[in-house]
């Protein structure tokens, strides 16, 4: 039996230049080189990439899914950030 | 936890549910939701791993460079899809290892379809037809599951697979347009899977446990005789077009219900196959755990190595 499990990895895939890298899904590797080689075989056969990152799982920080009503409530009332607040007359044009 | 701070966390939940607001895997799930997606997702991982079985163990018997390649990399994908599926478990907080170890210790099920042997070529064919079009009808509403790594996971899936189907039909067709012998082999191979194939959407309705939760949840949004009706209307005229037989007398289009009507299902094999007495079961899973404490060393090496280099970078 193996003594210790392979860390598991989040995959960012660039699928073309001008795009920025977007999360694919996650693997399991023995460290980052084989993380991104196993990414390449598991995430872009199809060639979905040309370019990968990934990030050990247990560095992302993410934002608490409990507290979200009251994390992301702040901009909720804020509706004149928003182009569609302002009323514009008819026939205003290049704004 | 009080009872009615849990009764509104369960009452957001559903209305979530019934307003087609996919769950995530950080948000609060009721803990039968959890347990009923890990055992379904992970059966689904197992299904793609053992699938590899069945037809790996044509691929160096491929009639030729272009059938070998495609196998090859339709076995890959199944590779592909296994892993998606088991990183979706892991979302929900189950342990990989376990899950496998579940497997391989007889605890956990996968599709029956795979307890089959590939008897021939022609098999090929019939497992890329039947049961990739079968688990397609499965797959494609799972796409829509209320569980975002699980859905998100099955578009991947799909999207791979529609070329799966494809090619087996291609090599029935081939071998239906062959010779008297290449025909039969393809009647032989149709003749062993159409039944199996059936099975794979499971239990009827009303003998279905899970169904009415799975379905109240949006993890299912067809029932399984629904699926299989479906899969029936669509490919009874596909055999009839490349001239194959479906190996069931009593098989009518009705033209009220617009459906095809068949016999009913031995569901006595079904439960057989499913409780570990199939043809291939004991090899299935016996070859499973070989391929794992064969690959232990390697797995073990390439831990060693990336400690020995991480510790060397931090000197």
């Amino acid at each position: 039996m193996s003594d210790q499990e392979w860390p598991l990895w989040e995959v960012f895939i660039r699928s073309k230049q001008g795009l920025s890298h977007k999360h694919v899904g996650s693997l399991r590797a023995s460290d980052a080189q084989l993380a991104v080689e196993n990414a390449r075989d598991v995430y872009t056969r199809r060639s979905e990439g040309i370019s990968i990152w990934v990030v050990a799982s247990n560095n992302v920080f993410a934002s608490d899914a409990a507290e979200a009503d009251a994390f992301y409530d702040p901009a909720n009332s804020k509706v004149y950030r928003h182009p569609t607040f302002y009323d514009i007359p008819d026939g205003i044009s290049h704004m | 936890m009080i009872p009615s701070s849990h009764a509104l966390l369960e009452s957001n939940f559903q209305s979530k549910i019934d307003n087609e607001i996919k769950i995530e895997p950080k948000d609060w799930m009721p803990d039968d939701y959890r347990q009923t997606l890990i055992r379904q997702i992970s059966q689904h991982a197992h299904s793609e791993i053992v699938g590899m079985l069945p037809e790996g163990n044509w691929i160096t018997r491929a009639p030729n460079l272009r059938r070998k390649a495609v196998l090859l990399a339709k076995v890959q994908d199944e590779a592909g899809h296994g892993l998606y599926l088991y990183s979706a478990t892991e979302t929900l907080g189950a342990d990989r290892e376990q899950l496998i170890d579940d497997l391989h210790e007889g605890r956990a099920k996968y599709s029956s379809i795979f307890n089959y042997p590939t008897l021939s070529w022609a098999d090929m064919g019939a497992i890329g037809w039947l049961v990739d079009g079968a688990a397609i009808m499965n797959q494609v509403p799972l796409c829509r599951c209320s569980y975002g790594p699980y859905a998100r996971a099955m578009v991947r899936v799909c999207k791979e697979e529609s070329f799966h189907q494809r090619q087996g039909f291609e090599i029935m067709m081939s071998l239906a347009n062959g010779s008297p012998a290449q025909k039969e082999m393809a009647q032989d191979a149709l003749n062993r899977f159409w039944w199996p194939a059936l099975m794979m959407f499971g239990p009827n309705d009303a003998t279905s446990k899970h169904t009415a939760q799975s379905m109240k949840w949006k993890i299912k949004r067809h029932t399984n005789d629904e699926l299989r009706q479906q899969f029936v209307d669509a490919t009874v005229p596909q055999a009839e077009l490349i001239g194959l037989t479906v190996p069931d007398p009593n098989i009518v289009w009705n033209d009220e219900t617009k459906h095809y009507e068949t016999s009913p299902i031995n569901w006595d094999e079904f439960w057989q196959v499913v409780n570990g007495n199939g043809p291939c079961n004991k090899e299935r899973v016996a070859a499973r755990k070989e391929a794992k404490e064969n690959g232990t060393w390697v797995r073990d090496a390439a831990m060693a190595y990336a400690k020995k280099r991480s510790a060397l970078v931090t000197e």
